[in-house]
């Protein structure tokens, strides 16, 4: 019998091929985001202070929806920028 | 019960003392109209991402309380509205898992704060041995020589005894643990046991790891008892994770 360990590749596995995205806040058990937490935020925002897109940052939709919520009431409380340039 | 976060930004020009006064106004404002007030959090002087009113700094402010419903609210806001030193204001009404994440946080379970707190802690830490390192020289040489004989005492019947099971190849620091609890202690212990009771010592010591397989345990103690390290490397070498290697079948 074959164990699992003999069966050889031809070609590494590990090479190649990006990490799969995933949604950090399903993964590590985050239920609340936090809008008074400007450094936290700033992962979602481009340099623009964009707030970054789902297909970049991975996020599910119930996330990523409350993330949008987080930082639009972050920057009414002007801890994060409308608009701006070179934010990070 | 509803749970409420009121963050707002106070005009910097003020001065301290009209700061708190503004600030305790609201805070019983909400306690007169039957909040209860579960934290106030004064988050200080930060500087705004864009100007508001032309200015560039606000003291920042949060108040969580807890109300039956949520009528004070817009009283509150008007209220806060109204004020010319508040600069802006955000009324927020908190979830199960913000109120949670508000409790933890306050705890110093959550991002920064803990870090902060265990940095301090370890601060302590270190500036207490600091200080207690100098006392003990300080001290008269009679206390001083007392620890000192302390402490090889502490330390001796730990190393001389307990030898590092792990050394034996199979053997973690779980299953060394679990094997010491069990009265085995040094190698010719381990030597003297078969490998089913080595098994059987397992197994009730912990389920995770009745899997391992003791059966070159003992001939590896023997080596390991006689100092005969040279040799008890050569032959871990050919063998694979405790397990007798595939060329000795």
């Amino acid at each position: 019998m074959a164990n699992r360990e003999d069966i050889k590749f031809l070609s590494n596995p590990n090479i190649g091929g990006a990490d799969k995205k995933y949604c950090r806040f399903r993964k590590f058990g985050i239920k609340h985001i936090d809008y008074k937490d400007p450094d936290f935020l700033l992962q979602f925002v481009n340099e623009q202070g964009k707030i970054l897109p789902r297909r970049i940052t991975g996020n599910s939709l119930k996330y990523q929806k409350k993330v949008a919520v987080a930082i639009k009431r972050a920057r009414h409380l002007a801890m994060l920028p409308y608009v701006t340039d070179l934010l990070k | 019960m509803l749970n409420y976060e009121v963050t707002f930004i106070a005009d910097p020009v003020l001065s301290g003392d009209e700061i708190k006064k503004t600030v305790k106004a609201y805070s019983d404002m909400l306690t007169k109209e039957g909040c209860t007030i579960t934290h106030l959090d004064n988050m200080g002087l930060r500087q705004l991402t864009y100007p508001i009113n032309k200015k560039n700094s606000g003291i920042y402010h949060c108040i969580e309380f807890q109300t039956d419903s949520g009528a004070i609210v817009p009283s509150m806001e008007l209220a806060l509205r109204r004020d010319e030193r508040i600069m802006r204001f955000l009324t927020v009404r908190l979830d199960k898992y913000g109120v949670k994440y508000n409790a933890d946080k306050r705890a110093g379970k959550i991002g920064k704060s803990k870090k902060t707190v265990e940095r301090e802690e370890e601060k302590k830490k270190e500036a207490a041995k600091e200080i207690q390192v100098p006392k003990n020289a300080d001290k008269p040489i009679s206390l001083a020589t007392k620890s000192s004989e302390e402490a090889p005492k502490a330390a001796a019947p730990a190393t001389n005894d307990a030898v590092d099971l792990t050394k034996i190849e199979g053997i973690g620091p779980k299953a060394a643990e679990v094997l010491t609890a069990a009265g085995i202690v040094s190698y010719t212990d381990l030597k003297s046991k078969s490998a089913d009771e080595i098994k059987n010592i397992l197994s009730t010591g912990s389920s995770s790891l009745s899997h391992l397989d003791p059966s070159t345990w003992a001939k590896q103690a023997e080596y390991a008892a006689n100092g005969e390290w040279d040799a008890l490397k050569k032959w871990q070498d050919e063998l694979d994770g405790g397990k007798a290697a595939d060329s000795e079948e």
